[in-house]
């Protein structure tokens, strides 16, 4: 593709053209040449969008609940980008993408521009494929962004750290409290819901949930069993209400992670979601938070991106002497060690560097 | 592998459309079609054209293959060719059509811009060489 025709396409997008929106996508997808060029020119375009990551185990009723979420935000007059990432075979590479079916509340509506995006089986290559198409959604002028993953491994976490905003789906039944404690999951959530709230093990769930988490940001609350003054809570969902409330007003810089519960499939406890959305990133513009992540992100952006080029800088380099074959056999024989290899294949590198440096 | 290696994949768009029920047909070439290495996207039953129109447009298919059992083809299909137009994605899409279409009814789909018309029998590597052989250059 050459410079005419990037150029074509971005100001197409710009103009508002679907099919040059889903096209940038594709190239970005694929890693087309010129993809990096359509991103830079982008990139002055964006910034706009609040982005809301979801992420939860399969069948956790991820797309049920973002189909009902952006349907709320088009309700309120927003647009909508979608942004769904299913898993791919380990061993054709194919997929079937079925997160689009669920989006039944805005189906002929182009202003919720949704699409799906399989994980290529590129170690880190996802998530700077999915913040690509982040940037392209919010450079055509997307109010809200919502990029939906199942949340397994690490890919998936660097994913949702493209997001503002990081919402947790938790089913009902999925396992005791020693499943919360597994790592990532705790972590990445400003917002965790149990969907499925009318499911048996609902309430059991959210005081899980509520026991891990504030067991992570305060190991002694609710621990007060010798006062009498504070009497015990009824049920989980008063505990809720409670703790929630009073760490907000208690400490504004800090967020704590809040439990709700959800019905996506019926809508039971969207609108409340969505105002604990707005309330989350209205937090975020307050204390800045916001930007600093933005930061955050761009400075691993920038990290991910040299760390790509300069793999492919040295693979170029072990291609010219011969490929990487040939020396790990003299390794074997050996002949030389893997250390000496490595300061033989990057010596003449970091000399250029230098000298480019004086 | 590096981020930046090009990794270009066949995405296809398996869409069901009008009052048809009948979707096992879509779910054996849905697999097929990843089994081949695709990347599949299925519509769900029951679609307006408008909606597959849509489908295909924002996740950017290289090709569209409708399943048609319901005998209404020549309705429906000639609005999803009219709609991919409307949004300049109907010359780089593959259109196929798959089900029960009479054969006087097939040479009109065909020169409506339809590629190929896919009937009851037909092996499933037939299909899957088709499209890898006519998959549109972009």
């Amino acid at each position: 593709m050459n410079a005419a025709a990037e150029t074509e396409l971005v100001e197409e997008l710009l103009d508002g053209k679907h099919r040059a929106l889903a096209r940038v996508i594709s190239k970005v997808e694929n890693r087309e040449p010129g993809y990096r060029d359509i991103v830079s020119r982008l990139h002055d375009h964006t910034g706009h969008a609040d982005v809301i990551g979801v992420t939860g185990s399969p069948g956790a009723g991820k797309s049920t609940l973002v189909d009902k979420l952006a349907k709320q935000y088009r309700d309120r007059g927003e647009t909508v980008g979608v942004i769904a990432v299913d898993p791919s075979s380990p061993y054709t590479g194919g997929a079937v993408l079925g997160d689009r079916i669920r989006m039944a509340s805005n189906v002929g509506d182009m202003d919720v521009f949704f699409r799906s995006m399989s994980a290529r089986g590129t170690l880190g290559g996802l998530s700077t494929a999915t913040a690509d198409a982040v940037k392209a959604l919010d450079a055509f002028g997307k109010d809200r962004i919502i990029v939906e993953t199942v949340g397994a491994g690490q890919n998936e976490v660097d994913i949702v750290r493209t997001a503002d905003t990081v919402v947790v789906l938790v089913q009902p039944g999925s396992g005791d409290d020693v499943q919360m404690l597994k790592a990532g999951i705790l972590e990445i959530g400003d917002l965790f819901v149990v969907n499925k709230a009318d499911m048996d093990g609902a309430s059991r769930t959210v005081a899980d949930l509520e026991e891990m988490l504030h067991m992570e940001r305060d190991p002694t609350a609710k621990l007060n069993t010798g006062s009498f003054e504070k009497p015990d809570h009824p049920d989980h969902d008063e505990i809720d209400a409670d703790g929630g409330d009073a760490d907000e007003s208690d400490d504004e810089e800090h967020w704590e992670p809040m439990v709700l519960e959800t019905v996506a499939k019926s809508g039971e406890g969207v609108d409340e979601l969505i105002a604990t959305l707005d309330d989350h990133s209205a937090w975020m513009d307050e204390t800045g938070r916001r930007e600093a992540k933005a930061r955050q992100r761009y400075a691993a952006e920038i990290r991910q991106l040299l760390r790509a080029d300069a793999a492919d800088l040295i693979d170029e380099e072990l291609d010219r002497r011969g490929g990487i074959e040939a020396m790990a056999e003299r390794v074997q024989a050996r002949e030389t060690d893997p250390y000496t290899v490595a300061d033989e294949v990057l010596g003449p590198i970091e000399d250029c560097v230098r000298q480019q440096r004086e | 592998m590096s981020a930046d290696s090009e990794q270009r994949t066949i995405r296809c768009l398996v869409a069901k459309v009008g009052l048809d029920g009948h979707d096992r047909g879509a779910h054996v070439i849905a697999r097929a079609f990843r089994d081949a290495g695709f990347e599949v996207i299925y519509s769900g039953l029951h679609r307006a054209p408008e909606e597959i129109v849509q489908a295909a447009v924002q996740e950017d298919v290289d090709v569209l293959g409708i399943s048609i059992l319901s005998g209404a083809h020549n309705t429906l299909v000639p609005k999803v060719i009219e709609g991919l137009k409307e949004y300049d994605a109907f010359d780089d899409t593959l259109v196929l059509v798959g089900g029960i279409i009479p054969d006087e009814d097939k040479e009109d789909l065909l020169e409506m811009g339809v590629a190929e018309v896919f009937g009851p029998g037909t092996p499933m590597e037939e299909t899957v060489e088709f499209v890898e052989a006519n998959a549109p250059e972009r």
